[in-house]
């Protein structure tokens, strides 16, 4: 018996120490990535970088300024239209809905989320891009905001869901019809982890590259108004990281170190900062 | 008062003006007065012959029931009784539930209150809840929430602080407060926010205001500070309130409602009902021997 | 002398007939009829997309019929164009990717669900929710500086050297191909594999765990012989899911993949994926056969992702209801 009960210790011991080798595995990809981008990254993370157009190809030099814009205006185009949407979907399950609708809308959107990101690329392109002839930031914002209605919708309704019974209760008490309940009470409350999920949802949809590559296609200029090509910082990485030359590959690197700080403070922020704030208000 | 003409409604009862609330000066409970009987008293609601069904279950029994303008009502009984489903109904709140029917008649100021639009009926009938449920929002804002909601100008904001000063008074948590009135109302303890929610209560100056169990989440302390100020409010509100508390039903009220399973087994003026109740069941209750 | 108010006078504000405009049961139908619109948005898009993908793969399906699927040949030149590469390639990167993530993945699960004391759990789980966040070019660039010179260099020698006499690892050695795209797909799954199974495991009812526990099985054995197998079914649903998104991951794997639409039984050999093909050449594409023979590859991609989704949803459904009490059969 002895003998069974020590393999028994044995294997237990063996198991966790095992386990947790995975999760330390699976960690430690996070460090190393950090690693190599602030490595390879870090002293071409310059002024120039942000201030500078790119350079003719082959010459060295020159920075990323018109991506970084250009991000930025994918991703206000990609609120535009996914906030929006999200958030009058989200509010519309939770307070409004019955029983079908709810349910269609709620598969639909799951089952957009499953999309691949490429595939809505194809999407905006038949859509945005066809008619019209051109690329546009329009189309590859149009693209990004698709993406990010899923997740605002699903967090929308699971955030005002949370809010509690006895609150709504003593807003209607009141004599507040409920369209009134909703705006001045339960959105109000639900407001922060609503405003996390759209920052989250922000930070995801920055990152992508695939849906742009033939939407806001890329732009060695910059782009006027969000009718035109724009670059964008995950595809100047992509065509700088599979091109030929070095230079091209060290900025790919800062680029990249760039990209993923944006990412990583913004998910840092948001789970750290705000999600106290959550948590406080439930309590 | 002018009250009737400025809310825009009628009113069958005038209400009758009462004289200040002196926080230093003990209220003496209600034994030590006349007792009066509920019947005899101007009627604010009646209840006739109310059924209630949560989907198949039959909830409430054919209950009928006055309640008096001015005066407090108590609702007693053990657990799942339907008391609180009863209270629920006086201001309509029973549709916030799917499935909840309703047949009888249930009268304010002798109109059907089914009738007619139900956000209006709210405002006139209020309600506290047994857990203080306070926005979360500023104490301010708690208790000028449903002035605003109700359509005051945005521009009237003098007119507003004096308007929410006044419920602050008139829910005795003025004192305490009035320094701090634009902090979070979740940082008040659990009797100032019950208060709180009283005031933002009284803020659209119901006719009724009907109390669930509003003390059972409150210390001793709380509790007896929110009893004091049920004598001053029914000088111009009708209360109706839900409690388990027997003690407490004998101190506050004027008429006691003591219901069984659904059903209303005796309603009589308070002295009476816990002195020489009529029917057996309820002196089995009152006397402890269930419940 | 202070009087107390016995009633709130309003100080002279008016509720007026403004005010019971505004509270009209009309306000509350147009917002129901708003946010209606709004939520019904959702379903609109998602159809017009299959609509989409149908017409504009509409000349491909006609010209090609279901001889696309069976076709190795890949020749924009001649017009002809055939699906058989893409869909190996996906099914061998992903397939590869998930063997290598799928049993790391759930052992890290297990031990930060099961095993791990609570604040080492917290702390891990927040890095890998973190990593989840890391995006698929960041990988892809690490895949092509860090991964592939290694591969080259050291790993792929390696594996000729000792499992050589297997087909799977003949051929030359570029450092780019199948094996190099799965093992970045596999890095890229495995956060998301934690952190669902994660969640799976700790949704089983603490009474299985204890019930093991109390009769005396060490924590492992009560983690593997109890808990693990009550969640059985949601831990496929949650492979289920990183299956989907391996399926679809672009751009890490067009980094690494090497391009080039063969079939090889060797995984050193390069290869080519559905996304891949689209990420490419879609932009470059000239002619309508040939961007509806990538749109056409791009339905072939929806259509797969659509049924693995739909089966992992399923299966994590039945694990949460089992989870919440409801009787068994």
């Amino acid at each position: 018996m002895n003998l069974r009960m020590a393999w028994r210790k044995t294997v237990n011991a063996v198991m966790l120490a095992l386990t947790g080798l995975c999760a330390l595995v699976a960690v430690s990809a996070l460090f190393f990535i950090l690693g190599y981008l602030v490595y390879h990254g870090g002293k071409d993370v310059s002024w120039d970088f942000f201030t500078k157009l790119p350079k003719p190809v082959g010459e060295s030099g020159g920075g990323m300024a018109n991506a970084i814009v250009g991000s930025g205006k994918l991703l206000l185009v990609a609120a535009l239209i996914g906030v929006p949407i999200g958030l009058l979907g989200g509010i519309y399950l939770a307070e409004f809905g019955g029983k079908t609708v709810p349910f269609v809308v709620r598969y639909t959107a799951d089952m957009l989320n499953g999309v691949p990101s490429i595939v809505i690329g194809v999407f905006a392109y038949g859509v945005a891009v066809l008619p019209v002839h051109h690329f546009s930031a329009l189309a590859g914002g149009f693209a990004l905001g698709i993406m990010m209605i899923p997740i605002i919708l699903r967090s929308t309704e699971e955030f005002l869901n949370g809010v509690p019974r006895a609150m709504r209760e003593g807003a209607m008490a009141l004599g507040a019809s409920k369209w009134k309940m909703i705006s001045s009470v339960v959105l109000p409350a639900a407001s922060s982890a609503i405003i996390t999920a759209i920052l989250l949802a922000l930070a995801r949809v920055a990152g992508e590259t695939a849906p742009l590559l033939f939407t806001a296609f890329g732009n060695r200029f910059w782009s006027p108004g969000f009718g035109q090509p724009t670059a964008s910082l995950p595809v100047m990485i992509f065509t700088y990281a599979v091109g030929p030359y070095d230079d091209w590959h060290r900025q790919a690197w800062a680029a990249g170190l760039v990209l993923l700080g944006l990412v990583l403070v913004i998910n840092i922020l948001v789970r750290t900062v705000l999600s106290r704030g959550v948590s406080a208000q439930r309590s | 008062m002018q009250m009737s003409v400025k809310l825009g409604l009628e009113k069958t009862t005038p209400r009758e003006p009462a004289g200040p609330i002196n926080a230093e000066t003990p209220v003496k409970p209600p034994s030590a007065s006349v007792p009066e009987p509920a019947v005899t008293a101007p009627l604010r609601m009646q209840v006739r012959n109310l059924n209630f069904y949560y989907g198949k279950t039959h909830a409430l029994h054919n209950v009928s029931l006055d309640v008096a303008t001015n005066r407090v009502t108590a609702l007693i009984g053990p657990s799942g009784c339907g008391k609180s489903t009863l209270l629920r109904t006086l201001n309509r709140m029973h549709e916030t539930v799917r499935h909840a029917r309703l047949e009888g008649e249930i009268l304010l100021d002798g109109e059907d209150i089914l009738a007619q639009d139900v956000t209006r009926l709210r405002r006139r009938v209020g309600m506290v809840f047994q857990k203080p449920n306070p926005f979360p929002k500023s104490i301010f804002e708690n208790v000028a929430y449903g002035l605003r909601i109700n359509g005051l100008a945005a521009n009237q904001r003098g007119k507003l602080g004096e308007a929410v000063e006044q419920s602050l008074r008139r829910a005795a948590l003025w004192d305490e407060v009035k320094d701090q009135l634009h902090k979070s109302a979740y940082e008040l303890s659990g009797g100032q926010q019950q208060r709180l929610c009283i005031a933002r209560a009284l803020a659209v100056d119901p006719e009724v205001l009907l109390l669930d169990e509003p003390c059972s989440a409150l210390d001793p302390i709380s509790t007896a500070k929110v009893e004091e100020l049920l004598f001053h409010l029914k000088q111009n509100c009708t209360l109706v309130i839900v409690t388990h508390n027997m003690q407490q039903a004998a101190r506050v009220s004027d008429s006691t409602a003591f219901m069984l399973i659904g059903d209303l087994i005796e309603f009589s003026p308070t002295p009476q009902m816990f002195t020489t109740p009529k029917d057996a069941r309820t002196e089995a209750y009152i006397t402890g021997r269930f419940g | 002398m202070a009087t107390a108010p016995t009633t709130v006078e309003h100080a002279g504000l008016t509720w007026g007939p403004r005010a019971l405009l505004r509270r009209l049961s009309s306000g509350d139908e147009i917002a129901r009829l708003v946010t209606l619109v709004f939520a019904l948005t959702t379903v609109l898009i998602t159809v017009m997309i299959v609509e989409q993908l149908w017409v504009l793969s509409a000349e491909s399906r006609r010209a090609f019929g279901f001889h696309f699927f069976v076709s190795q040949v890949w020749d924009p030149v001649f017009n002809q164009f055939g699906a058989l590469p893409f869909i190996y390639g996906t099914l061998v990167t992903s397939a590869l990717g998930m063997l290598i993530a799928v049993p790391l993945g759930l052992g890290a699960a297990i031990f930060l669900a099961e095993l791990a004391p609570r604040r080492i759990s917290d702390t891990l789980t927040f890095l890998i929710d973190l990593l989840a966040a890391v995006p698929s070019v960041i990988y892809g660039l690490l895949g092509v500086f860090i991964l592939v010179p290694l591969m080259r260099t050291e790993i792929q020698p390696a594996l000729k050297h000792t499992l050589g006499f297997l087909p799977l690892f003949q051929g030359p050695a570029y450092g780019i191909g199948f094996l190099t795209a799965g093992l970045v797909l596999a890095i890229m799954i495995v956060p998301f594999i934690i952190s669902v199974s994660r969640e799976v495991l700790l949704a089983v009812p603490r009474e299985q765990r204890e019930a093991s526990l109390a009769l005396g099985a060490t924590r492992w054995e009560a983690t593997w012989k109890a808990v693990v197998p009550y969640a059985r079914t949601g831990i496929m649903g949650s492979i289920f899911l990183a299956l989907a998104r391996a399926l679809g991951e672009t751009m890490a794997v067009t980094m690494v993949v090497g391009n080039n639409p063969r079939i090889s039984a060797s995984l050193l050999g390069p290869g080519y994926s559905i996304a891949s093909v689209l990420a490419n050449e879609f932009s470059e594409a000239t002619g309508t056969l040939y961007v509806s023979a990538l749109v056409e590859l791009g339905l072939v991609l929806f259509l797969l992702t659509f049924v693995i989704n739909g089966l992992a949803r399923l299966l994590i459904l039945v694990t949460t209801q089992r989870g919440s009490g409801v009787a068994q059969g």
